[in-house]
């Protein structure tokens, strides 16, 4: 409808234009009064209903649309910031847990590793131990048996020696001259025998 | 068609006489272009505000730019206490912008042309600067008049200088943009008139100068508009933060 008016009144302006530029007139038409009342009242109205319009409706409008917008955009590379933070954080925890891990596995190999070892040195020391307590009865029995060899083989001597004589010539032979003899004999010929 | 450049300013009625008691307020072409100036600039704007899209389109991309162009000049030249006036002085660089645009549509009607139209505008911001600056500062307001640091025995110049360069205000931005808008078209209708006169052998010259001053028109009607509108910042300026 408005825009009928429109369209009309515009066609109507080009139809008088011509009846304007029939009717020569004179100097500026800028300073002719007759129509300057109308074009301060026609000023004023659509000023201000311009002005009006455009503060209460579309200005407040624009201005909070592009207040929402930087909030937004604000907003946005704030929630990028937090959560690059975040996830720093969280790369710095990872990380921090697997340094953790590895010292604890560090500590755990090394601390059986020494146990381990002081056990093996613990049993060998025992085992040393036994082995040489052994070594040591064993050259002990030796010595002893080494000391009492000859006392036992002069006896067995002196014995073998009268009964041989007995069995002999029938006499009883001194025992103490016979051990005299096998005395004597085992001091010459002991190294023979006994060795060392 | 005309020969005289002038009649392309005549002011007509149209439609019926409207007479309220002595005074003539009848719907000319000038009414006319002042409609529709205004209803473009509504329009326009509506629609590029209608939507808040975080990627605006073309309609909104220029009503936010054209916002953030007349905040920045209005912060630029008057600071922040200019905020209040901020939608008059949208509406004027608007209103003044469209009507100098319209104007430059062959056989449109330059509402901008009229000194009285321009006159108007003026005189509205001389008296409301004025008002605001008494309301904000009293009888201080006339410190306008005397600057600082200036030698006693000029004082009485400086002054009466000053008081007339103050009054004249309202007359120098009025001129200044109807003198500028009836020039162009002027112009270019003299021009228009030289190419049919020419004809087909002579009219090239004239009619390129022709294209040539339209492009400068419309770059006047845009620099004219914002003239208009900054030196009613500089002037709101000074009455809103009085230093001289």
């Amino acid at each position: 409808m408005i825009k009928k008016i429109i369209f009309q009144s515009v066609f109507f302006s080009f139809l008088s234009l011509e009846k304007v530029f029939a009717a020569e007139s004179g100097g500026m038409p800028q300073l002719n009064p007759e129509f300057w009342i109308s074009q301060i009242f026609w000023l004023t109205i659509t000023f201000g209903i311009l002005y009006l319009v455009l503060s209460k409706l579309i200005l407040p409008k624009i201005s909070a649309n592009l207040e929402s917008r930087k909030s937004q955009i604000s907003d946005n590379i704030e929630a990028a910031d937090k959560q690059r933070d975040e996830s720093d954080a969280k790369l710095k925890e990872y990380e921090e847990i697997i340094s953790k891990s590895k010292n604890e596995a560090k500590n755990i190999y090394n601390q059986s590793r020494e146990k381990a070892l002081k056990e093996i040195n613990a049993k060998r020391d025992i085992l040393d131990k036994q082995i040489d307590e052994e070594i040591k009865k064993a050259e002990d029995e030796i010595n002893q048996l080494r000391k009492d060899a000859p006392t036992k083989i002069n006896k067995i001597a002196i014995e073998t020696a009268s009964e041989l004589t007995k069995k002999l010539i029938g006499a009883e032979v001194n025992n103490s001259s016979i051990s005299a003899i096998v005395d004597d004999l085992s001091k010459r010929n002991g190294e023979k025998y006994y060795g060392n | 068609m005309a020969a005289n450049p002038m009649t392309q300013f005549e002011v007509y009625r149209i439609g019926p006489e409207i007479k309220i008691g002595a005074f003539d307020i009848s719907f000319t072409n000038a009414s006319l272009f002042m409609v529709i100036s205004s209803l473009a600039i509504l329009l326009i704007f509506n629609l590029g505000s209608k939507k808040n899209s975080l990627l605006p389109n073309k309609l909104q991309l220029l009503a936010e730019l054209s916002y953030t162009f007349v905040s920045k000049m209005i912060g630029d030249t008057a600071g922040s206490k200019a905020r209040p006036y901020f939608a008059f002085i949208f509406s004027l660089f608007m209103f003044v912008l469209f009507c100098n645009m319209f104007g430059m549509i062959p056989y449109t009607f330059t509402v901008t042309s009229h000194i009285i139209v321009t006159f108007m505008l003026a005189a509205f911001i001389f008296i409301g600067v004025t008002i605001i600056g008494f309301i904000k500062h009293g009888f201080g307001y006339l410190k306008l008049f005397v600057p600082s640091g200036v030698p006693a025995v000029l004082l009485p110049l400086i002054v009466v200088i000053e008081i007339i360069s103050y009054l004249s205000r309202p007359i120098s931005l009025s001129v200044r943009l109807f003198a500028n808008m009836m020039a162009g078209h002027t112009m270019m209708k003299v021009f228009g008139g030289f190419v049919i006169s020419l004809g087909i052998v002579g009219g090239w010259l004239p009619l390129s100068f022709s294209v040539a001053l339209t492009g400068l028109e419309i770059l006047v009607a845009f620099l004219q508009a914002y003239v208009f509108a900054i030196l009613t910042c500089i002037y709101l300026n000074d009455a809103l933060n009085l230093h001289h």
